[in-house]
C-alpha cells in the first residue's frame, strides 16, 4: 500500500478537479454504480465526502428483487455478477435516502436502469419533480443522471437498448427531454459500435457518456452440467476487463467531445492515469471496492503520490494524450 | 492488518488459524480476510470461533484457491481481516442446542462458550475435528460421524436450536422446525447462512436472500436468519 505524507504546500499545487455539465467533481475519484451502494456502507470505513462523486446503486421505477440463485462468481482477475438490479425503487430512495444524499459534499449520481422505456422516462421525471422540490426549499440531493441502457443481467429493457444504436437513440431523447438535470449516458461494451453509440448520445444532447458496464460473460458447472447461473449469462468486471475498457474509452473519446466518464477494471493509481491518459474527463471504480474496503481513500493518495513524483500539477496536462 | 500466530491443521483440510491483534466479534459474526494482494479478486467470508484477548481464531476448510492460500500461512505472514460484520446469533436463555455440520462448527464454539451449559451436537462426513473443544462447555455432546447429525436432535425438547452447516441440512433444518412448531413447540431455529459475498458490508447485494417479507442481505442482515424467515429456492 502506497502512503506517502504530502506537505500541504505540495497537496495545494495538485488540481485533480474537473467540471462536466457545471457539476464539480473535486478528483477523478468516483465509486461505481452497484458496488458502493448508496454510499452509507463505506462511510464507516473512510469519509466518502474525499471522494470526486458516488454513483449510487441502479434504480428502477418500481423496486426489483433481483435475480434468484447464484450472483456471484469470481473468474481469473475478476468476476462474474447476476444481480439484476435489485433495487429499493425511486420513490423508497428518495424518501429513505435523499436526506442523507442532501448531506454529501461529494458528486452524486442517481443511476437510472428500467424495463420499458416508460419506465425510464418516468423515473427520470420523478428524480426531476424531486430535484425541483429541493431546490425550492434551496437544496440538493443528486448532481447528475446516468442512464443505464448496458444492464446485461435483466432479461426486457436494460441491455436490449444498448446493443443498437438506433434503439437507444429514441429512448437517450426521451430522457432527455424528460430532465433539465446532467445528463451521462452508460454505455455498454456489448454494443454492436460503442463509439457510434457514443456519438448518438451526444446528437441526442447528453453531458457525457459513461463506459464501460459489464461484459457479457458465462461460467460452466462442469458436474451438474449447467451454467451456475439462473440467467445463463452473467457480467464481467474488474481487472480482468481493463484492457479492453481502456480501449473502448480511448476509442470514444476520440469520437465525441462530450466528457467520457471511463472505468472497468480499475486498480491503482497508475490505472487511473492509463484511462485519464486514454481521455477519461473522471474514472469510476467497481470490483476494486471488494479488494480494498479503503479504496476510495487510498486511490487518491496514490494519485496525489503519482503527480508528485511525475511533477504533474493538473490532471489536464495528461488527458488524452494518447 | 493482523500476524498469523499459527495456522494448524486439525484433521485432513481443516485448519485452525490465529491471529494475533485487539479483534472483537460477537458470536456468529465473520470477517472478511484475505492474505494476497489483488488476485484471488474478492475476500473470504470466515465466521469467529474465538476472539481472545489478543488474539483471533478461526476454523476453515480447504476448498479453494484463497483457502489454499490460507493453508500456506505460518505464523509471523501478515494477513488482511475486516470485521465484524454481521449479525450473529442472538444472546438467548433456556434450553439451547448447538447444531453443526462439518466445518458449520466453527461458529458455533464462540457459542458454546457464550452460552454454558447447552446441548452440543457435531455431524461430520469423515474425520471429525475439534470436537474435545466443545467438552467444557455443553452439558452433553453428540459427535455423529457418517450419519446426519440432525436426526440426533430432538427439536421440541429445546427452546432455541441454532444450525450452521451445508446447504442441505439447513434445509432440512426449517423443515425439523416447521415440523416441531406445528406440533405446538415454540423452538426457535437459527440458521447460519454461507452465500457467496463479494462487499461483505451491505453495497453490492451479491448474497442476496429471499425472506417471507422480501430480499435480505446475508452480510448485513445475517448470516442469521430465523428459519422460518428464509425462503429456499433450491
Ligand atoms: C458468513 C460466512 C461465514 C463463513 N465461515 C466459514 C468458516 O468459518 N470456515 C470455513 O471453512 N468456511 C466458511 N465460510 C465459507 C468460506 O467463505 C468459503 O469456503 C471460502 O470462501 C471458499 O473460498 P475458496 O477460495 O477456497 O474457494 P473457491 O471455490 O475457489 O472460491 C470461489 C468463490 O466462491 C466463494 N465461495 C465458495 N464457497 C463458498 C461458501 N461455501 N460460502 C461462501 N462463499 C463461498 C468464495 O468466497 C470465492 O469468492 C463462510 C462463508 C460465509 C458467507
Ligand atoms: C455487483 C455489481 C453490481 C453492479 N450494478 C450496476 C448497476 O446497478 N448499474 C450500473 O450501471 N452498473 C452496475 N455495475 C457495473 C459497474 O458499475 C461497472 O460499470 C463495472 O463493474 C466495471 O467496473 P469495475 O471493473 O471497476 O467493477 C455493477 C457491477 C457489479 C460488480
Ligand atoms: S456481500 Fe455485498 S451486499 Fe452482501
Amino acid at each position: 500500500m502506497i502512503r506517502t505524507e504530502t506537505s500541504g504546500a505540495a497537496d495545494t499545487k495538485l488540481d485533480l478537479s474537473t467540471v462536466i455539465a457545471g457539476v464539480t467533481f473535486k478528483n477523478p475519484i468516483v465509486m461505481a454504480s452497484g458496488t458502493f451502494g448508496f454510499g452509507r456502507e463505506y462511510a464507516k470505513f473512510y469519509d466518502v465526502n474525499e471522494l470526486g462523486g458516488i454513483s449510487g446503486k441502479g434504480l428502477t421505477l418500481n423496486p426489483k428483487a433481483g435475480n434468484p440463485g447464484v450472483r456471484v462468481y469470481e473468474t481469473p482477475s475478476g468476476m462474474l455478477n447476476s444481480v439484476g438490479l435489485e433495487n429499493p425503487g425511486i420513490h423508497a430512495f428518495l424518501k429513505k435516502e435523499g436526506a442523507y444524499w442532501e448531506s454529501l459534499d461529494t458528486a452524486r449520481i442517481v443511476n437510472l436502469g428500467g424495463n420499458t422505456f416508460e419506465d425510464y422516462v418516468t423515473g427520470a421525471e420523478l428524480i426531476q419533480q424531486d430535484a425541483d422540490r429541493r431546490a425550492e426549499h434551496g437544496t440538493k440531493a443528486v448532481d447528475m443522471i446516468e442512464l443505464n441502457i448496458s444492464c446485461p443481467n435483466v432479461k426486457e429493457g436494460g441491455i436490449a437498448f444498448g446493443i443498437r444504436t438506433c434503439d437507444a437513440r429514441e429512448l437517450v431523447r426521451a430522457v432527455r427531454g424528460a430532465t433539465s438535470l446532467p445528463l451521462s449516458v452508460k454505455l455498454s461494451p456489448n454494443a454492436e459500435d460503442i463509439a457510434d453509440m457514443a456519438a448518438m448520445c451526444q446528437e441526442e444532447g447528453a453531458d457525457a457518456v459513461s463506459l464501460i458496464n459489464t461484459i457479457s460473460g458465462m461460467k460452466i458447472d462442469v458436474r451438474r452440467r449447467r451454467s451456475v447461473f439462473n440467467n445463463l449469462y452473467a457480467g464481467l468486471s474488474g481487472p480482468a476487463i481493463k484492457p479492453v475498457a481502456l480501449r473502448m474509452v480511448h476509442q470514444v473519446a476520440k469520437r465525441v467531445s462530450i466528457p467520457v466518464i471511463g472505468m472497468g477494471g480499475i486498480a491503482s493509481a497508475t490505472d487511473i492515469v492509463e484511462f485519464i491518459m486514454a481521455g477519461a474527463a473522471v474514472v469510476q471504480v467497481g470490483t476494486y471496492n471488494f479488494m480494498n474496503m479503503r479504496a476510495g481513500r487510498d486511490l487518491l493518495t496514490g494519485l496525489r503520490q503519482f503527480m508528485i513524483e511525475e511533477n504533474i500539477s493538473s490532471l489536464d496536462e495528461i488527458r488524452g494524450i494518447i | 492488518m493482523g500476524t498469523v500466530i499459527s495456522n494448524e491443521q486439525l484433521a485432513d483440510n481443516v485448519y485452525h488459524l490465529r491471529v494475533g491483534g485487539d479483534y472483537s466479534g460477537e458470536m456468529g459474526q465473520f470477517y472478511m480476510l484475505r492474505a494476497w494482494d489483488n488476485y484471488p479478486v474478492l475476500s473470504r467470508p470466515l465466521s469467529i470461533h474465538q476472539v481472545g484477548e489478543d488474539s483471533i481464531d478461526f476454523l476453515y476448510h480447504v476448498v479453494g484457491e484463497g483457502t489454499e492460500l490460507f493453508a500456506k500461512l505460518t505464523p509471523g505472514d501478515p494477513i488482511q481481516l475486516e470485521g465484524p460484520f454481521g449479525s450473529g446469533f442472538p444472546k438467548v436463555e433456556g434450553r439451547i442446542a448447538l447444531v453443526g455440520g462439518g466445518i458449520g462448527i466453527a461458529p458455533l464454539m464462540y457459542c458454546a462458550r457464550e452460552l454454558p451449559g447447552c446441548d452440543v451436537f457435531l455431524g461430520y462426513s469423515r474425520e471429525p475435528f475439534a470436537t474435545e473443544q466443545f467438552r467444557p462447555y455443553a452439558d452433553k455432546l453428540t459427535v455423529d460421524v457418517g450419519g446426519l447429525i440432525l436426526d440426533s436432535v430432538d427439536f421440541k425438547a429445546y427452546d432455541h436450536v441454532f444450525v450452521c452447516g451445508p446447504h442441505p441440512m439447513l434445509k432440512a433444518a426449517q423443515h425439523k422446525a416447521a415440523a416441531a412448531q406445528s406440533e405446538g413447540s415454540r423452538v426457535n431455529v437459527y440458521l447460519s447462512l454461507e452465500n457467496r459475498m463479494a462487499c461483505g458490508i451491505g453495497a453490492c447485494l451479491v448474497c442476496s436472500v429471499s425472506c417471507k417479507d422480501g430480499q435480505r442481505k446475508a452480510c448485513a442482515d445475517g448470516p442469521v436468519f430465523l428459519a422460518e424467515e428464509v425462503v429456499f429456492h433450491d
